[in-house]
């Protein structure tokens, strides 16, 4: 896949001598989802704020579709959708105007048929003529979404999209998000519940202290970082490990009732079959197993934290 | 060039001015009226025409003035400060449109609200004194290029402002008094002649003359010199959104 959007060594220091960027080069491939993660102040609205012209770059170039988000704004910007973080929404105007309003900022002629698809799809078409201050946090939410679709834009960026949104909600949003990158729409995402970087992108871009520390495929990067765990219940709770288990470094469990084995399943040698036949060895009797992967949050926060202590 | 987005930017504008009908409009209108009825009609009719002019007609080009400066400031720097007082300006930053586009977009509609309310008062003007025009092109012209120039000088306000404090800052402590003693109660020849000299620093000195001449016939200082100065206004406005616009000033972090 072609990338779609090009981030070149992007800098950004703001006049108090902060720098938010520093030297971000970032590809995003048409049709992809993308989560960007990082802690508070990482750097990425500043980012977002900076490919999408709110913010001036310090040094570095941002092309989108081929065309200089500086010199050849207006093509550039015309492919971009923005949801901001903030809801920022006029309190006093209608659904339907404000939307309609995004559309012709971005030069498209009104298309009503098109609005009305849209504020279908995000469940706002029956409150089209309310004006906003009437809405709840979630609904004001689509309206930025249905703000940033109405110019029918190639690339989206997604700032914290579910922040302050119910889980139903969120869970909707998600459909919304598939369904757009299902009709073609590059789909850039930020956000601070990995769960929902795990549930939907493509691949996963790391960023702390203006620093791009990783871009990998979600799955490629789970498999590659992902602890396995194998949770074994057992029938009869025990006090402690047995002397002749203490190589496979267990931790007892619920009170004694579960051994938690830790292993990494690129290995050659996991070491189950040895470990189960120890066990019946010490006279443990086993009631059940389960495994599981470490989460992407785990991940996260591991890579952060050697990102700081590197 | 994206003629849509000025359309769309001028009509969310109107739409404000439409929600808010009564303030929008009505107020200034009977501020106004209630100018005539104290100078025009009660205070007026004890006073000597001014150079041939009844006082009451003498007043109402310096009051529509007033107005329409007031009215044209307040509407577009209100109209550029709300989106960034409220955050929507991320939109007007990020979209596929020039600083004359969105420039365009403002003013025009707040240029637009203040000239529909020059004329409202020019119409009730009307109901309470005699009154003729002289040079009705003239007096279109001067008052359209009034509306659109101090527009222009409230959008830069409303960027520069960074609180509703700075906002009222201007036009309460440097037009209105500008205004007042413009002329738009008196004919700056009625002054001793040093403050006559002082006043033709003041610019809206050569608004008031003339758009005063436009009705009457008779000026302060000669017409040409006003059409200039609002020309250069005017000018001096779009040079500084143009700088404001390519530097982010206020605008772009």
């Amino acid at each position: 896949m072609s990338a779609i959007l090009s981030v070149d060594r992007l800098t950004k220091t703001y006049a108090s001598g902060f720098t938010a960027l520093d030297g971000v080069s970032l590809d995003i491939r048409e049709g992809e989802i993308l989560a960007l993660l990082g802690p508070n102040g990482a750097g990425k609205t500043t980012l977002i704020s900076t490919i999408c012209g709110i913010t001036q770059a310090t040094s570095g170039r941002v092309s989108v579709g081929g065309h200089d988000t500086i010199t050849a704004y207006r093509a550039a910007r015309e492919l971009v959708g923005l949801v901001p973080q903030e809801i920022n929404l006029e309190p006093f105007e209608k659904v339907i105007n404000t939307v309609r309003f995004s559309r012709g900022l971005f030069g498209r002629p009104r298309d009503d048929a098109f609005l009305e698809k849209i504020l279908k799809q995000l469940s706002l078409w029956d409150k089209r003529d309310q004006p906003i201050r009437s809405l709840s946090g979630g609904m004001k939410r689509r309206v930025l979404i249905a703000k940033a679709l109405s110019h029918e834009p190639r690339v989206l960026f997604l700032d914290e999209p579910s922040a302050g949104v119910d889980v139903e909600l969120r869970r909707d949003m998600w459909a919304v998000v598939r369904q757009l990158q299902q009709d073609g729409v590059t789909i850039i995402l930020t956000t601070h519940y990995i769960e929902e970087a795990e549930a939907m992108a493509d691949r996963i871009a790391v960023i702390n202290g203006g620093r791009i520390l990783l871009v990998e495929d979600k799955d490629a990067l789970m498999r590659r970082m992902g602890r396995k765990e194998m949770r074994i219940d057992l029938r009869e709770p025990i006090a402690h490990v047995p002397g002749a288990l203490a190589d496979f470094g267990l931790t007892l469990e619920q009170g004694g009732a579960r051994l938690v084995y830790a292993y990494d399943r690129q290995a050659t040698r996991t070491g189950i079959v040895r470990l189960l036949t120890a066990l019946s060895e010490a006279g443990i009797t086993v009631a059940d197993v389960e495994t599981r992967q470490s989460s992407l949050e785990e991940i996260f926060v591991g890579l952060v934290r050697e990102g700081e202590s590197a | 060039m994206n003629l849509t987005a000025i359309v769309a930017i001028y009509r969310f504008e109107m739409a404000r001015t439409f929600r808010t009908l009564a303030q929008s409009v009505i107020s200034p209108v009977l501020s106004t009226s209630l100018y005539f009825i104290v100078f025009g009609t009660a205070i007026g009719s004890r006073i000597d025409q001014v150079e041939g002019v009844a006082y009451g007609a003498f007043i109402v080009p310096g009051l529509i003035m007033l107005t329409v400066l007031t009215q044209s400031i307040s509407n577009a720097s209100f109209g550029i400060y709300f989106p960034k007082f409220i955050g929507t300006i991320y939109e007007l930053l990020s979209a596929p449109a020039s600083f004359l586009e969105i420039t365009a977009g403002y003013v025009l509609a707040a240029a637009t609200k203040a000239l529909a309310i020059g004329l409202i008062i020019l119409g009730t003007a009307f109901f309470f004194v005699d009154l003729t025009i002289a040079h009705p092109v003239w007096m279109l012209t001067i008052l359209v290029l009034t509306c659109l120039s101090f527009s222009l000088f409230g959008f830069i306000i409303g960027i520069w402002a960074q609180n509703f404090e700075q906002l009222q800052l201007i036009p309460l402590l440097a037009v209105t008094p500008l205004v007042f003693l413009g002329g738009a109660f008196y004919s700056i020849t009625m002054l001793p002649p040093v403050w006559q000299t002082v006043s033709l620093f003041n610019p809206v000195v050569y608004l008031v003359s003339g758009f005063r001449w436009s009705f009457f016939g008779m000026a302060d200082v000669a017409v040409g010199w006003s059409i200039l100065a609002i020309f250069g206004f005017l000018l001096a406005c779009l040079a500084a959104i143009a700088w404001i616009f390519r530097t982010g000033w206020r605008l772009r972090a």
